[in-house]
């Protein structure tokens, strides 16, 4: 039976661990061709030799920072030379802090907009153009609840997915006549590792607002991901899919 | 193909001229119909046809037959 990706071309940043490495082994499972990016150089080698095994596909590591303009391009022809298209963007590699208005730090918040909205921007401009000449393909993004709803204590962060949001609805208006998809995934709270580690006397009172008062698990995330990459979501763009479980922030 | 004739056929193709009005009167504000999606598909077809991708600064920059030659000449080595 033929799998749900099988041979879409994918390229998922951030895919090292959390979310991301959660989203890479769905769409390999499912078949799809991946390109892993990440930052530290050999984080991925063994893992996606086993992936690859595993499913029965092609699980590649790319080491750039998506932050280098450079290095983003020549990623990005690699894979058009090896591949001849890409069929899949995965916007997932973004940095996250938790502090007061009053206590934010300028620094880090220019360097989250750099990651978390520039090279966002910069790797859909790269990317949307092999799309373009396809005439198919589909962007997702990684937004956030916090996003969507605001949330205290978060304005940076906050301040960078309502910028990926926007951006989102905008590249979908521009893409579509190019059947091209720009969708983003909205999730509330996570059972990353990271997450947990930062949980941990800080946000278990807000369990008591998720209505399935239970975090989410990576996996759970990475199966909305798997929609709006598959031919099931062909329809659908410019849309932000909410995956937190009904919490009120 | 040599280049010379791949990128004029570009032009040819793109902006529906004969290759005789491709010369140095050939640019975007004296071409009519020189507008942003003929832009567009100018910049595709010679980012597929020299196997090049152009950075923002490039796309904006060609703004005629011969920035063209230039650009991919100086940047991107291709031999005319």
């Amino acid at each position: 039976m033929r799998r749900l990706l099988e041979n879409k071309v994918c390229l998922i940043t951030g895919a090292a661990k959390g979310i991301g490495k959660s989203i890479a082994e769905k769409f390999a499972k499912d078949g799809a061709i991946v390109y892993v990016n990440d930052l530290k150089y050999g984080k991925m080698d063994e893992w996606s030799k086993i992936i690859s095994e595993k499913y029965k596909t092609k699980v590649i590591p790319l080491y750039f920072d998506i932050c280098d303009f450079d290095e983003a391009k020549k990623a990005i022809i690699q894979i058009k030379k090896e591949q001849k298209r890409i069929d899949v963007l995965v916007n997932n590699a973004g940095i996250i802090t938790y502090e007061l208005l009053s206590l934010i730090d300028f620094e880090k918040l220019r360097k989250m907009f750099e990651v978390n909205v520039i090279a966002l921007i910069h790797l859909m401009q790269l990317v949307s153009k092999i799309m373009i000449r396809q005439k198919n393909g589909s962007i997702i993004n990684m937004a956030s609840i916090v996003g969507v709803k605001g949330a205290k204590g978060q304005l940076s962060y906050s301040a960078t997915k309502g910028a990926v949001l926007s951006i989102t609805k905008s590249a979908a208006k521009e893409l579509a006549e190019y059947n091209i998809r720009v969708n983003a995934i909205a999730p509330g709270m996570v059972a990353t590792e990271r997450f947990l580690n930062e949980i941990k006397g800080r946000f278990e009172d807000k369990l008591e607002n998720v209505g399935m008062k239970r975090l989410a698990t990576p996996e759970e995330i990475a199966d909305a991901y798997t929609f709006f990459a598959s031919d099931r979501s062909k329809y659908v763009t410019g849309q932000v899919l909410g995956v937190e479980g009904s919490f009120t922030i | 193909m040599k280049n010379l004739e791949k990128y004029k056929k570009i032009f040819t193709d793109v902006f529906s001229v004969e290759e005789s009005k491709l010369n140095e009167q050939f640019t975007r504000d004296i071409v009519s119909n020189w507008d942003s999606i003929h832009q567009l598909n100018l910049i595709v077809s010679i980012e597929d046809n020299f196997d090049v991708m152009f950075d923002t600064d490039d796309s904006l920059s060609l703004t005629s037959y011969f920035t063209g030659i230039q650009l991919l000449s100086k940047k991107y080595d291709i031999e005319f």
